[in-house]
């Protein structure tokens, strides 16, 4: 049998907006791939970057962050906070070498239910494409006895 | 042998600054000898491991552990010492959250070898490099091994107690000593097991006096090339002065000689990954709504990772960079 991978992905959405078009992608029956755990926030704003690390750190392969289109947030500009935040975290953890696709941020209205299931589909496959994190310490039973020459690699003075 | 209180002091991976601002208490330093005896503080005394081997297991009152943990030696050294001493303290930022050694944690172990052997500023023709063990008629000669990973103290053994900076501020130190030789008299308790001490319960910002007033950003620029004001948060000044989230305990001592905070006393009370904390506040003063103009304001910021994790990468929430663990 071969091992097939499926990406753990946790969604964080607003309640007002992003989280009822998932809703009713449910009630009318859309069908979205099951990677995605979503976690209900009040608003997009509310999405303290530590919840992306710790996600990642437990060994999500993904995450995306869904709220309210621009203007439209149901206190007034926390979504414009979040899109920021979002901005310098993807930054940070491109840093410490993440692929800047594990990472997403969309806007979904209440009526979008199926724009949502989409957006989902995509982004499954986008992870799938990137394949397996399983963000990790190395073995630590295994100290590096390898203090071979590297000759291929050049590091800059 | 006396029968005061035994004394340690270790240094695993670090610079040896700890070591200093212990000896900057000045005279309380004759203090610690007269209430301890010192048996092991490879620094300052000649000792061997042997000796601490030899000694009963929490036979040691009270350890001072710094630097972070990078080689066997210095995990087998946290884990000798927590089983002679009664009181074990994470000392110094290494200890506690790595420092600046742990930001080695974004390159992967045998980079770091090879950039500390084979680089334009190391002359070795020919690529000559350290073996861990070499066998000579007399026997096999080791020396440590590098880890894949620099871990904190409390990553590799319990710790009882922390006490943050880089180094620990001198008054600091004193005011810890002076507990514990009151613990010692029985005139005062030890603070609950897992304390931080020798700091502040807030954060930096709390101790600044330069004035605040409503925060918009609209570039972030580095300290020099421009007219600082000296009264002024440093911040709102679109200097990115770390403050926010790091722990009091300096009496602000950056932002007071007119440079910002880099975050050396580490995270803030209730602070569970310091670089998120970070993102947080700094994108929240960020005075723009369009992704492009937001990206040319975060362009000030060229090294976001080293700005928000250059003393707490690997006490974060990821450790490391993705390169230092991911399999080649
Ligand atoms: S951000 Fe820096 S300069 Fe501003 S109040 Fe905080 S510590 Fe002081
Ligand atoms: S102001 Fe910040 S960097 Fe400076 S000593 Fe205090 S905690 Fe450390
Ligand atoms: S309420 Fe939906 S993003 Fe703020």
């Amino acid at each position: 049998m071969t091992y097939k991978f499926e990406p753990t992905i946790i969604g964080f959405t607003c309640n007002w907006c992003s989280y009822r078009a998932a809703d009713l992608a449910g009630t009318a029956r859309i069908k979205y791939p099951p990677n995605v755990r979503l976690v209900r926030l009040m608003c997009s704003g509310r999405l303290d970057p530590t919840f992306v690390f710790k996600a990642l750190a437990s060994g999500a392969d993904g995450v995306i962050i869904t709220g309210c289109h621009p203007g439209e947030c149901h206190y007034l500009e926390q979504n414009y906070k979040a899109l920021r935040r979002f901005q310098l975290m993807r930054r940070t953890l491109v840093g410490l070498g993440l692929e800047p696709g594990r990472v997403k941020l969309i806007w979904a209205s209440a009526a979008e239910g199926a724009r949502f299931a989409s957006e989902i589909n995509i982004f499954v496959e986008e992870i799938r494409a990137l394949g397996p994190l399983h963000w990790g310490v190395p073995d630590d039973e295994e100290p590096s006895t390898v203090h071979s020459p590297l000759s291929e690699m050049e590091v800059p003075a | 042998m006396s029968d005061k209180p035994k004394f340690a002091m270790y240094w695993a991976a670090s610079c040896g600054g700890c070591e200093i601002a212990v000896l900057n208490t000045n005279e309380k330093i004759l203090d610690v000898d007269a209430n301890f005896d010192v048996v092991f503080w490879p620094v300052a005394m000649d000792a061997k491991y042997k000796d601490v081997e030899a000694m009963q297991d929490g036979s040691i009152l009270l350890t001072l552990f710094n630097g972070g943990i990078r080689t066997d030696e210095n995990e087998h050294i946290a884990k000798l010492l927590r089983q002679k001493s009664k009181i074990l303290v994470a000392f110094g930022s290494c200890a506690n959250e790595g420092c600046v050694p742990g930001l080695a944690n974004l390159s992967d172990a045998r980079e770091i070898v090879h950039t500390a052997f084979n680089t334009v500023s190391t002359d070795n023709p020919k690529q000559v490099y350290p073996m861990t063990s070499y066998d000579v008629p007399e026997g096999e000669i080791c020396i440590p091994k590098i880890l894949p990973t620099l871990k904190t103290l409390d990553q590799v053994v319990d710790v009882d107690y922390y006490m943050p900076g880089c180094p620990p501020e001198s008054h600091q130190i004193a005011a810890v000593i002076d507990l514990v030789i009151q613990v010692l008299q029985g005139k005062a308790e030890l603070p609950p097991k897992g304390s931080v001490i020798g700091a502040g319960n807030s954060t930096v910002c709390d101790e600044c006096q330069r004035a605040r007033n409503v925060k918009t950003i609209t570039s972030f620029n580095r300290i020099f090339g421009q007219e600082i004001d000296p009264d002024l948060c440093l911040l709102e000044q679109g200097i990115p002065c770390n403050g926010v989230a790091t722990r009091s305990g300096c009496n602000a001592r950056c932002p007071t000689a007119g440079a910002q905070c880099i975050g050396c006393y580490g995270p803030a009370e209730g602070v569970v990954d310091y670089g998120a904390r970070l993102v947080s506040a700094f994108a929240s003063v960020i005075d723009a709504k369009e992704p492009d103009e937001i990206d040319r304001i975060l362009d000030g910021i060229p090294d976001p990772a080293g700005q928000f994790y250059r003393f707490n990468l690997a006490g974060s929430l990821l450790r490391a960079g993705k390169s230092a663990w991911e399999k080649a």
